[in-house]
Order: C-alpha cells, then structure tokens, then sequence
C-alpha cells in the first residue's frame, strides 16, 4: 500500500509499503478514506521528539471503512462499518480509561518500558507518534490496523461527509477539552494562544460553551480572520502587545482562562527574545520546547484564573515563572485530549448543525500529494491551516 | 546520528515495512544546505586540530590561533545550518566565507612561496561561497510563505447557525463535568458581614 513515512528530519515521503495484517484478536483493518496532517506532526517532522525510526509511517488523525475484524472485536465492529478512528488507542477496562482518561490508558503502549523510563510512568499508545506512544504505523495511508479496535473506534453514520466527520479523531475533541478544562462559564472572557487548526476549534467551543468574550492570538492574517469569522477578538503579536491588549479588553483584570494552542514551538522572532533564547538552546540541546506561551499566559491571567494546556510540550522548559503562577492562585490543567470522552456529545452537535468543523480545511489533496503538503503546512505558505489527504 | 541509535528503539515485528521509497518532502535547496552544514562540521574539526598544517600549507605561519578561531566559527554556523533553521546557518556561512576570503587575501601576496597553494585555496572559497549563496536563496524560496498568503477566511465560521446565535448552544445538553471544575463556587463560604 501507500503511505507518508518518516525518514528524518524534515523528510517525509510517499513510499509503498507491505499491507498491514490482523495481529491481535482485538484488531480491526480499516480502508483508510480520509485523513488529514496535525500540528503535532510538525514536531516528527522537525524531529523534536527523538523516538522516531526512518521507516515509520505518520498520521493519527483518520476515518474509513472496516475491511477487517479480529473475532474479538466481532461484538463491536463489523465490516463495512464507517468509523472515525480516534489518535489514542485505549483498552476502556484499565483504571484510567474508567475514568475517562483514555489518553493515559495503562494498557495500550506496547513500549511502556521505554516509556515509563522517560516520562516516569506511560501514557497510552497513539498512532502515528514516536515509539514513547507505542511506535503504532500511523494513518496517513491505504490501510491502518487498529489495536483494541472493539474500544478505539468512533461509529459514525452514512449521509455525513468525511469532511465533517475526520476532526473527530483529534482537533475538535482536542479544541473541546481545551475549552472544557479551562472551565469555561457563561460571562467569561477566555483568551486562546495560536490560531492553528487546534486554536479555531478552541474558538468554536469557547463560543458554544457559553464564553461572553473570545480573543484570539495569533500572527498570520489569514489565521486570524478565520478566528473572526468566529466572532473572536483578534490580537496579532507581531503588531501590537499581548498583554497591554489583554489588560484593555478586560479591563485590567487580564483573562479569566487562558489557553494554550501552540505549545512547544512557538514561533521565533526579534519582538520575543526569549524565543531567540529558547531556540537557541534547543540547537544547544540545553532546552527541548519553546514555552513562551506559558510565560505569556501566566503572566496575563486573571488572579485565581484557569490556565489550559492543549498544545504539545514534549520536555524540559526553562524559565517558567512559577512564582507569578503560584501566588496568583492559578490553576493548571493539561493533557492529550482523552478523546472518546468528548466524541458523543460532539457528533451529536455536528449531526443537528450546531457546529460543522469542515471550515477549517483549507488544502484537499490526494496523499500523493502528502510530502509536499508537510512543506507547505509547515512554512504556512499559500494560506494553509490543515491539509485533507485522500488515499 | 539519530538518537534512536542510543536508545535502542527497535520497530515492532509485525509493522509495515518500506518495499519502495517514494518522492521525499527534501527539496534540492534543503539537500545542498545538509550538505553545507557536514562540510561545515568537517572543515571545522580539521582546523580545530590541524592548524599549523593549513598555516604550512597556505604560507600563514603565526596565524595558527585565527585558523582555531575560524574553526569553532565553522561548528557553531553548521548547528543552525544542520537545524530546521537552515537561513540562519547558511547567513552566517556566508559571512564567514568573507572572512576566509579576506584572510587568504593575505596569502596571495607576492612574498609568499605557497602562493600557489593559496589560490586553490581561494579558487575553492569562492566555489563554496556560491553554493552557500545558492542554498541561502534557494531554501529561501521553497520555503516562503508566497504564493497566497494572507488570504481572507472571515467566511469561514464553522457555526451553522452564526457566531452570535451559537453563544452557549453547547448547555443545552452538555454541562462541564465535576472533575473538570475548576473554579470556585463557594459563595456561601464567604463570612457575613456584621450588620
Ligand atoms: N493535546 C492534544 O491532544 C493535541 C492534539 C492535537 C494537537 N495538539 C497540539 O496543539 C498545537 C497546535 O496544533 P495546530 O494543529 O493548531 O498547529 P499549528 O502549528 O498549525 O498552529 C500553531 C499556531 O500557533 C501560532 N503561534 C506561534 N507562536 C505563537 C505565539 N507566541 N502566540 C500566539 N500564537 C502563536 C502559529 O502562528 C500557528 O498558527 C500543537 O502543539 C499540537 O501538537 C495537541
Ligand atoms: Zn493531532
Ligand atoms: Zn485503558
């Protein structure tokens, strides 16, 4: 079959590769029909996380049809079942799927040792993300074996376009919890940090959540004219300051959520020296991540306010005031997006029209077309925001 | 190297492997910058432990202790050549080449016996300089943000029913869930004032 595979930094290719196969009586294949390039496959292609083997295949956000069905996921799934497949494999028995934090599921990384060596204890398997997650072959192909398929699906119904339906897997219940985990309140002004794919759908579910006022971060025009057409308040950090904007618009009070879209890599320029720094000291291995985000974000939120991390940190930060953050009483909440948690109610609301993430597709190209799409994602050239690749 | 060397991650048995390898993200520019960057690395060593040949061989005896210099210069241009931001390293390549240029031009007066040795010297700066030259443009312009940049998505709302109308839409039946609450209520925790 086909597929986007990673060979090393900044190489990604479209190779033919042997066919994937029923490995576990839990697994399902599914015929791959839509699939789409995630702002978290940047930091593969930029080899920020250092667990990638030439070889691996990429993609963790993707939808298709059952070709195939491992006899005991026979219960669940069905060949010919149209299914959204989330970006976390979960078992949906152990401790923590119970709880509905499916993205640190126990059971589902086959690597946990490398894992627990890293991060202390082990998250879930993903697809598509380094082998600290499993080292599972991703999505950005022909075919994808789903492990614990009877638990890591998302049923969806004909008469819907994948285009409404792919964000499924991983930026709408992603911008969701975003959202959710700031606690956002009827009357709150909540103020989102980049204005990716992640960000629009951070937007869409302040708004839907109830939020009085939304503003919006970002430099790229085209990226915050699509934060307007949500209605958000836009603040270009190249052109004016953050914080004085912020400190204005609530009148001096600051945010009272502040949500993080950006994460590890925000971007490098003179108005923001510490990103110079930041960067820097990651060609020096000194630092893994850029966190002038957080630095922001802290700084700005309101007292006792709620700061939201949904973009991806993959190490050691330097400089993170922790003092300001501890002594205005914030509060922090972070995560992978636990997917499955989230995917009911979100179905349910783009069934009867309450929100359609099909906006946010800006480039809808054959997978052929996938190496050069991670250039031009990457450099944000011809006014892209997220890629569509059909095999 | 790749770290994964030292880790010994290993991919697992029954995963698919490549039979083929397709068209590669890598342009041209990107390669010729690759490149640049281990020449960099390679030329830098060698005049990190090497400096008196190269001053033998070019007739700069005494400037032993530039040629280190120059050498360290080369390593710290190929991190940022060798990095994702290949315009920084292939900038200050560029500068460096002048320096080189200039101090070979030392080398090619008259007096000196290995004046010969000189000019290939020169010959062979002048040919990096224009690779670095080419790959600094090159890599600049496969990786602009032109064509079509800037373009106006204020149409794109996502929200059927209008941004206005869609303010709360989500309460209707969904409520954030106890463990996701994070702010206080507790009003009634607050203590009377006294009348
Ligand atoms: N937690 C999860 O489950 C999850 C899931 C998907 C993606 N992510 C992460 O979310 C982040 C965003 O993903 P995306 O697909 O939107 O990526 P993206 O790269 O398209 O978007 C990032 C945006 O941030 C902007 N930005 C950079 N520096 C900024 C700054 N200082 N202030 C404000 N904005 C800034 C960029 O201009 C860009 O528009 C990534 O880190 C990605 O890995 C997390
Ligand atoms: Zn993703
Ligand atoms: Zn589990």
């Amino acid at each position: 079959m086909k597929a986007l595979v990673w060979h090393g930094k900044e190489d990604v290719r479209y190779d033919t590769v042997t066919d994937p196969s029923i490995e576990n009586p839990r697994d399902a294949i599914i015929k791959v029909t839509s699939c789409a390039i995630c702002g978290s496959d940047l930091h593969l292609f930029h080899n920020l996380i250092p667990a990638m083997l030439p070889g691996d295949i990429l993609g963790h956000e993707s939808m298709g049809e059952v070709v195939e069905v491992g006899s005991d996921a026979k219960g669940s799934l069905k060949v010919g079942d149209r299914v959204v497949i989330p970006f976390t494999i979960q078992c949906g028995e152990c401790e923590q799927c119970r709880k509905g934090n499916f993205s640190v599921c126990r059971r589902t990384n086959r690597k946990a040792e490398l894992a627990d060596k890293a991060f202390g204890h082990h998250t879930a398997g993903l697809f598509g993300y380094t082998h600290l997650t499993g080292g599972y072959p991703g999505g950005q192909a022909e075919y994808l074996r789903v492990p614990f398929a009877d638990t890591t699906h998302i049923k969806v119904p004909d008469g819907i376009e994948d285009e409404k339906l792919l964000f499924l897997s991983d930026i709408l219940p992603t911008g969701w919890q975003a959202a959710v985990q700031a606690d956002i309140q009827p009357g709150d002004t909540v103020a989102v940090w980049g204005c990716g794919p992640v960000g629009q759908m951070t937007i869409r579910s302040a708004i839907l959540l109830g939020a009085e006022q939304v503003i919006a971060i970002d430099h790229l025009p085209e990226r915050l004219s699509m934060a307007e057409a949500a209605g958000a308040i836009t603040i270009n950090f190249e052109e004016e300051s953050v914080i004085a904007r912020l400190n204005e618009l609530t009148g001096g009070e600051g945010p009272h959520k502040c949500i993080d879209a950006v994460g590890a890599e925000a971007h490098v320029s003179m108005g923001q020296p510490d990103t110079i720094l930041d960067r820097a000291k990651q060609m020096l291995l000194a630092e893994n991540d850029r966190p002038h985000v957080l630095r922001e974000m802290i700084y700005a939120c309101r007292v006792a306010g709620v700061i939201s991390i949904i973009g991806v940190y993959t190490g050691l930060v330097d400089k993170v005031p922790m003092g300001q953050a501890m002594n205005k009483g914030l509060t922090f909440r972070m995560a992978q997006a636990h997917v499955p948690r989230w995917t009911d109610d979100l179905l349910r609301m783009i069934e009867d029209g309450r929100i359609d993430p099909s906006f946010v597709i800006t480039h809808k190209v054959d997978l052929s077309a996938g190496p050069e799409m991670y250039r031009t994602f990457r450099d944000k050239s011809d006014s892209c925001i997220k890629v569509m690749l059909r095999p | 190297m790749p770290l994964t060397n030292v880790t010994g991650i290993a991919r697992s048995e029954g995963d698919p492997r490549v039979e083929r390898k397709g068209p590669s993200s890598l342009t041209g520019p990107d390669r010729l910058a690759r490149a640049l960057g281990w020449f960099s690395i390679g030329l830098g060593i060698a005049e990190l432990v090497a400096p008196g040949r190269i001053a033998r061989t070019l007739g700069l005896e005494g400037k032993e202790g530039l040629i280190r210099a120059y050498g360290v210069r080369e390593i710290a241009s190929a991190v940022p050549t060798l990095s994702v931001d290949k315009q920084v390293g292939l900038a200050s390549r560029i500068g460096g080449d002048a320096l080189d240029l200039g101090t070979l031009a030392l080398a090619l007066r008259s007096d000196n016996p290995k004046r010969d040795n000189a000019a290939i010297a020169t010959a062979l700066v002048v040919g990096i300089t224009l690779l670095d030259l080419f790959a600094y443009f090159g890599t600049k312009s496969v990786h602009s943000r032109e064509p079509g940049s800037g373009r106006d998505y204020s149409d794109r709302s996502g929200l059927p029913r209008g941004a206005q109308a869609s303010r709360g839409l989500a309460r209707k039946d969904f409520d954030i869930p106890a463990d996701y609450r994070a702010e206080g209520r507790v009003a009634h925790a607050v203590p009377e004032r006294a009348a």
